[in-house]
C-alpha cells in the first residue's frame, strides 16, 4: 500500500530519461505517478486499452491516431521510457535550446520533431509518404458521417494540389514542412508542462 | 493468575464504563462533553508543526517541488473555434468546397496528449493528493525522513492510532451497529402510531451518533434553516457510505438503494422495520418505472421522512461534482440540496471501491486520524417552467459544487466503469465539420 510511484523508479532511470526527453526530475515522477495510474494491469506497460480509457481520449476524433504514436513498431505495449519519448514531443521550446550546440543532436521536441508527428498522423502505412486515400481517410475520422464523400474528396485534392510539389499526388514530408511554414507549430504543438 | 484475570477483568469492565458513560450517553441525546474537540485541536497543531518542518527540510535540500499545486501541466481551455482560427490565420480561406488546413490536427493532438498527461475524469476516482504529508502512510507522500523528532510524532501517531483509536472506534462501531439492529427492530414491533415513529428517528439518530464518533468525525452543519423537510427529496455528492452516517447525524431520511447481502443486508432488514426506507431487489432496479412510482408514492405522503439521494451514483473523490442522474430530478417535488466537503488532511474519505472492499475500507477510515466534515444545507429548490429534468439536475449540481467549493463536471460518473459512448465522439465531428464547411445547413446541400 505504502509503495508510492516515485519510490519504484530507480535515480539512474530518471537521469537518463532526463539526458533523453529534458523533463525535470520532478517533472518525471509526476508523470509516472500518471503512468502507473493508467496502468491498471499494473505490469509498468500502457496497452491501447489503458488509453482508451480516458474519456477525454475516447471522444477525441484522432484519439485512436494519437494512441497509435506511442506504439512506433506496431508493438502493443509502450513502457514508461516509450511514454515520455512521445510526450517529450510537446515540451515547449526553451530559450536556452534554440541555440544549443547543433552537434548534439535533434532535440525530440524541436520544430522539425513536432512537425513529424503531425505528419505521422496522416501517413498511415507509415511509407513517408500521404496519399488521398490516406488523407482522406483521416478526414473522415476527424468529420465523422457529416460531409459528404464527394465533398470531402474535393477537400482532399485541394489540399495534395496546394502541397504537392513534385507532381506525385502525394504529400512528402518536405513538403509538409513547407506548407506548414508560417504556422506556429513551436507553440500549437506544446503543452505547457509545470515545473 | 486468579489475580491477573480479576485484574483484567476489572479492566475491562472500566474500559465500557468509560466508553459507556463518556461516549454513549452523550451519543444518545445528542451532547458533546468537548473531548473529540480537544483532540482536533491538539491533532490541529500537531498537523501544523509537522507541515512546517517538512517546508523546513524542504527548502534546505531544494530537491523537493515546490508544493503550490500537483497539476502536472496548464492545460488550455481554448475553444474549438479560437484555436483552430488562429491556426489558419496564416492561409487566406479558400473560395470554394471547404476550409481545411493539415495544421487542423495540431488542436486535435495538443488536446489528446493533455487528457493523456492530465484528465478530469479518470483523476476523480482516485484518491486526491494532498499538498503536504499528513503523516499518514497511504497518501501521495510516502513516509519521509525527515528529523528525528517527527519521526517520533509519527511513531507516536501510529501508536495512538492503532493502539488507542481503532479498538475504541471498533467498540464503538459494533455497539453502534449492534444497537442500531436490536433497536429498529424492537421499534418495529409497535403498531403504527406518532410514538412508533418517534422512537425509530430517535433510535436511528442515536445509533449514527455512536458510529460517528466511531468514526471520530467532526462535522459542521451550515445554515441548518434549509435542513431537508418531510415529503422531499434530499440530494447530496457521493464520496462515501460515510455520508449517510455524516447526514443522518442531524436527522434522519428514508434511504433508497438496492438490497445488499450479509451484514449491510442484516442492517437494511431491521432498518426497514421501524422506518420506511425504499429497498429495491436488483432486477426492480432495472424497471426506472416501478422506482419512480414507488418514490413518487414516498414523496406524496407528507408524514414520511425526506428521501435521500446520491444521484451521481457513484462515489467520487470529493474535488469534484459529477454527472446528476435524471431519474431523481423526474420524481417532481421539492429537493433540497446539500453539499459535503471532507478535509483530506485527516483522512481521505474517499471510497476507491474498486480497489477496496468495504470492511477494509472502514478499517481505514478508523486507522486515520480523524473524519472531517463541512455540510451545507442549501434552500429548497423547484423545477422551473419549461425546464426538463436534465437542466433541473444540472442546476441543482452547479449549486453544489459552488457551495461546496468543488469542481463542476459534465462527466458521467458511471464512467469508472463503463466506457464512453460514441455520441460524444460524433458530437465532436459534427462541431468539427461545422467549421470545415461552415454552416451545419450546408453540408448535404453540397
Amino acid at each position: 500500500m505504502g509503495s508510492r510511484a516515485s519510490t519504484l523508479l530507480r535515480e539512474e532511470e530518471i537521469e537518463e530519461i532526463k539526458k533523453e526527453t529534458g523533463f525535470s526530475h520532478s517533472q518525471i515522477t509526476r508523470l509516472y505517478s500518471r503512468f502507473t495510474s493508467l496502468d491498471k494491469g499494473e505490469n509498468g506497460t500502457l496497452s491501447r486499452e489503458d488509453f482508451q480509457r480516458i474519456p477525454e481520449l475516447a471522444i477525441n476524433p484522432l484519439g485512436d491516431r494519437i494512441i497509435n504514436a506511442f506504439f512506433p513498431e506496431s508493438e502493443d505495449q509502450v513502457n514508461f521510457r516509450g511514454f515520455m519519448r512521445t510526450l517529450a514531443h510537446f515540451r515547449p521550446i526553451e530559450d536556452n535550446e534554440k541555440n544549443k550546440n547543433p552537434t548534439a543532436g535533434e532535440p525530440l521536441n524541436s520544430r522539425t520533431n513536432k512537425l513529424l508527428f503531425a505528419f505521422r498522423l496522416y501517413d498511415l502505412d507509415r511509407d513517408d509518404k500521404i496519399s488521398r486515400d490516406e488523407l482522406l481517410q483521416v478526414l473522415r475520422m476527424m468529420v465523422g458521417v457529416n460531409i459528404s464523400d464527394e465533398q470531402l474528396g474535393s477537400i482532399a485534392d485541394r489540399t495534395i494540389q496546394e502541397a504537392d510539389t513534385n507532381g506525385d499526388n502525394s504529400i512528402s514530408f518536405n513538403e509538409f514542412i513547407k506548407v506548414l511554414e508560417k504556422v506556429d507549430v513551436e507553440q500549437k504543438m506544446s503543452i505547457r508542462f509545470l515545473h | 493468575m486468579e489475580e491477573f484475570w480479576a485484574g483484567a477483568l476489572w479492566a475491562l469492565r472500566i474500559w465500557l464504563y468509560l466508553i459507556v458513560g463518556l461516549i454513549m450517553i452523550p451519543a444518545m441525546f445528542g451532547f458533546s462533553l468537548g473531548i473529540s474537540e480537544t483532540y482536533m485541536r491538539v491533532l490541529m497543531k500537531t498537523l501544523e508543526w509537522a507541515t512546517l518542518k517538512i517546508q523546513k527540510a524542504n527548502t534546505e535540500e531544494k530537491t523537493l517541488k515546490p508544493s503550490a499545486s500537483n497539476g502536472v501541466i496548464q492545460r488550455e481551455y481554448g475553444s474549438m473555434e479560437k484555436e483552430l482560427g488562429e491556426l489558419r490565420r496564416s492561409r487566406p480561406k479558400p473560395p470554394v468546397g471547404g476550409d481545411f488546413t493539415l495544421s487542423d490536427c495540431f488542436y486535435f493532438t495538443r488536446k489528446g496528449i493533455e487528457s493523456i498527461v492530465e484528465d478530469e475524469v479518470t483523476q476523480r476516482f482516485t484518491s486526491e493528493e494532498l499538498v503536504s504529508w499528513n503523516l499518514l502512510t497511504r497518501t501521495n507522500n510516502d513516509f519521509q525522513y525527515i528529523s528525528l523528532r517527527l519521526t517520533l510524532v509519527y511513531g507516536l501517531g501510529i501508536f495512538v492510532r492503532y493502539c488507542i483509536l481503532a479498538p475504541l472506534r471498533i467498540t464503538l462501531a459494533c455497539i453502534g451497529l449492534t444497537w442500531l439492529v436490536i433497536g429498529t427492530s424492537a421499534v418495529g414491533l409497535l403498531p403504527n402510531s406518532r410514538v412508533k415513529s418517534w422512537l425509530s428517528e430517535w433510535v436511528h439518530v442515536m445509533c449514527y451518533r455512536i458510529c460517528a464518533r466511531g468514526l471520530s468525525a467532526a462535522i459542521r452543519y451550515h445554515n441548518r434553516e434549509n435542513k431537508p423537510k418531510k415529503g422531499g427529496i434530499c440530494v447530496a455528492n457521493h464520496t462515501s457510505p460515510i455520508d449517510i452516517v455524516i447526514l443522518c447525524n442531524d436527522g434522519c431520511y428514508a434511504m433508497v438503494g438496492q438490497v445488499h447481502g450479509g451484514l449491510m443486508g442484516v442492517v437494511q432488514r431491521a432498518m426497514v422495520r421501524s422506518c420506511p426506507h425504499v429497498w429495491f431487489e436488483r432486477s426492480e432496479m432495472k424497471d426506472r418505472h416501478l422506482v419512480t412510482n414507488r418514490l413518487k408514492d414516498h414523496v406524496s405522503d407528507k408524514t414520511k421522512l425526506p428521501i435521500l439521494i446520491f444521484p451521481e451514483g457513484t462515489c467520487i473523490n470529493n474535488t469534484s461534482v459529477m454527472m446528476f442522474k435524471k431519474g431523481s430530478f423526474e420524481i417532481g417535488g421539492t429537493i433540497y440540496p446539500v453539499a459535503m466537503k471532507y478535509d483530506p488532511k485527516f483522512g481521505d474519505a474517499f471510497w476507491n471501491s474498486s480497489k477496496h472492499s468495504m470492511v477494509s475500507y472502514l478499517l481505514r477510515m478508523m486507522t486515520s486520524w480523524a473524519i472531517v466534515c463541512n455540510v451545507w444545507y442549501l434552500p429548497a429548490m423547484h423545477q422551473q417552467e419549461g425546464e426538463d429534468a436534465v437542466q433541473f439536475a444540472n442546476r441543482v449540481k452547479s449549486a453544489i459544487a459552488h457551495q461546496g467549493g468543488l469542481v463542476d463536471l459534465q462527466w458521467d460518473g458511471g464512467l469508472k466503469r463503463a466506457k464512453v459512448k460514441n455520441t460524444f465522439k460524433e458530437w465532436e465531428q459534427k462541431k468539427y465539420s461545422s467549421m470545415v464547411v461552415g454552416d451545419d445547413s450546408s453540408s448535404n446541400s453540397d
